[in-house]
């Protein structure tokens, strides 16, 4: 009896994202709806405060607050295919580890985010920073990689958890938005300092441990719990 | 078939003691506060159902795992009952924190305190629970469903408390609560009476919803029993499996 | 045994007003919860009663045709 060689968990999850980002390369609707929001976001705040730049702190929470919208349209469309093509059942049937799934789709929504934050990230120092994005850039790079963890990990879990229900618009950012208020908080306190007129060029040691923490716990729940989802 | 009603008469006087215990000490015997005076007796109410609320919610989410685990439908409407509880004490804690507030700082509600801010961000969190469970029409994957949500909310409790502790950069001090542990002897007791008086009225009230909605449940399947499948009309919004 | 305040923060008068409402908050949410258990008692009851009828019905009509074989009954409009 030949053995059958059924694909590790770290192939299928492999399979699983190429497949995703080729959708969206051949598509090319969610990530261009992402940055668009930002960037119109962006326009709003602008005369929203009405202020020639903004800085500091204030600067940190106009970020986070349109990452996050950005990231909820997202999340909204991360498991809509696999819902209305059958992705679902046709994945139950395949022998592979059903968490391959999650790794998948949370490594397809933070890769979506980093590419989000390379266009809009400058945009946001050009249309409403005031001070420069050059120094504090690596310190920015590094929280807000932390904070699209927490972003991807969150969003994943709970799009799973809306694509089943009847509002699943809905249902998705009512529960991912407390879930991730932690996180989010503990990013815009952390780059606050990094956008200051005279900032530093690192965030503050304390929110960087408290997104750590909360990433590396919420990762953990996740793959402990996403099986349950998945099951017919 | 376990009977919810069983133990409940007890469960319930023993309540009614240790809460009337617990009253006549806050207004008799516990001594006013040096600094805010006749104020600081909210905290006695204030404070056990916000433990009791927390406390309910972490155990919903135990109950939740143990549902998971077992794949038995009562641990699941068990958990339901507990965070349903939960949130019902969670909305006095808000109500009489807002009240307190008031009364030591002249507005409704303070962001300064990180304990306040916590609590309101769990709120949020559980009052999705109702509509989460109710949008999903299938009884089977909506009791597994809400499983899930309940063990990942449930774990966000000491997370979230952590978390906003942790960054208590905050220049205030803890404005509604006393400072640290230092509660003198007579208040420590006062305090603990009531928070034994809040989590009884809690398991209390636990077991009296858990035994409302088995007697219902036993009825429909009585009916079921004796008169067909026919007979039974369909619940609309409900957490029991049928 | 016990400290009296030397300064209380309010004056006992208005002091009074927000503990007591504190307390009527919770002892409203406990009686508003008995209310709602109330309702359901009494429905629980009215679904007894329905049932007992039904049941009663049923045996009725069992037994006003115990003679009946397994011949085809017309069926009634």
């Amino acid at each position: 009896m030949r053995e059958a060689r059924t694909p590790g968990t770290w192939q299928t999850a492999a399979a699983i994202l190429r497949k995703d980002l080729l959708l969206e390369l051949r598509g090319l609707d969610t990530l261009p709806a992402m940055i668009l929001f930002a960037l119109v976001t962006f326009v709003i705040f602008h005369f929203g405060l009405n202020q020639a730049t903004i800085a500091g702190q204030e600067a940190a929470g106009v970020l986070t607050v349109t990452l996050l919208f950005a990231a909820m349209l997202g999340i909204n469309r991360l498991f809509v295919a696999e819902r209305e093509q059958g992705g679902f059942d046709a994945y139950l049937l395949a022998p592979v580890d059903r968490s391959a799934l999650l790794i998948a789709k949370a490594a397809a929504l933070f890769l979506f985010l980093v590419v989000l934050e390379v266009i809009a990230v400058p945009a946001f120092a050009l249309l409403l920073l005031g001070p420069s994005l050059g120094p504090p850039l690596l310190g920015l790079i590094a929280i807000l990689a932390l904070g699209d963890l927490a972003l991807a990990v969150i969003g994943t879990l709970v799009s799973a958890i809306a694509v089943q229900t009847r509002a699943r618009d809905l249902v998705g950012p009512i529960i991912g938005l407390p879930l991730l208020l932690p996180a989010l908080i503990a990013l815009a306190r952390g780059a606050g300092p990094l956008l200051a007129v005279h900032g530093s060029g690192t965030p503050p040691g304390r929110w960087v441990a408290i997104l750590a923490l909360y990433d590396v716990v919420f990762a953990l729940l996740s793959y402990a719990v996403f099986d349950f989802l998945l099951e017919d | 078939m376990t009977t919810y009603g069983r133990g409940l008469r007890g469960l319930s006087l023993a309540t009614v003691v240790v809460i009337t215990g617990a009253l006549a000490l806050v207004f008799f015997y516990a001594p006013l506060d040096a600094n805010q005076g006749f104020i600081q007796k909210i905290f006695y109410i204030h404070v056990p159902l916000a433990i009791t609320a927390l406390c309910g919610f972490v155990f919903g989410g135990v109950l939740a795992v143990i549902h998971l685990r077992t794949g038995d439908r009562k641990w699941d409407i068990r958990s339901y009952v507990a965070i349903h509880m939960a949130l019902i004490f969670g909305i006095g804690t808000l109500l009489t924190g807002t009240i307190w507030a008031k009364a030591s700082w002249g507005h409704w509600w303070v962001w300064s305190d990180p304990t306040l801010t916590s609590f309101l961000i769990v709120m949020l969190l559980f009052a999705t629970y109702q509509p989460l469970r109710f949008s999903i029409e299938d009884p089977e994957r909506q009791s597994r469903y809400a499983s899930v949500f309940a063990i990942v909310a449930g774990a966000f409790v000491p997370l979230n408390f952590l978390a906003v502790r942790l960054a208590q950069a905050y220049v205030h001090p803890r404005v509604l609560t006393l400072t640290g542990g230092n509660l003198p002897g007579p208040m420590r007791l006062t305090f603990l009476i009531s928070l034994i008086g809040v989590a009884l009225l809690y398991t209390t009230l636990w077991k009296y919803e858990m035994a409302a909605k088995a007697t219902r449940m036993q009825v429909r399947a009585l009916r079921r029993t004796l008169l067909g499948e026919d007979s039974v009309s369909p619940l609309k919004r409900s957490a029991a499996p049928s | 045994m016990s400290v009296f305040a030397i300064a209380p923060a309010l004056p006992l008068h208005a002091a009074g007003k927000y503990v007591a409402g504190a307390y009527i908050v919770f002892l409203a949410l406990v009686l508003i919860y008995v209310a709602i258990m109330a309702s359901r008692l009494a429905r629980t009851e009215r679904d007894l009663a329905e049932l007992q009828r039904d049941v009663l019905a049923q045996r009725q009509s069992a037994a006003d045709d115990p003679h009946r074989t397994g011949r085809e009954r017309e069926p009634v409009a």
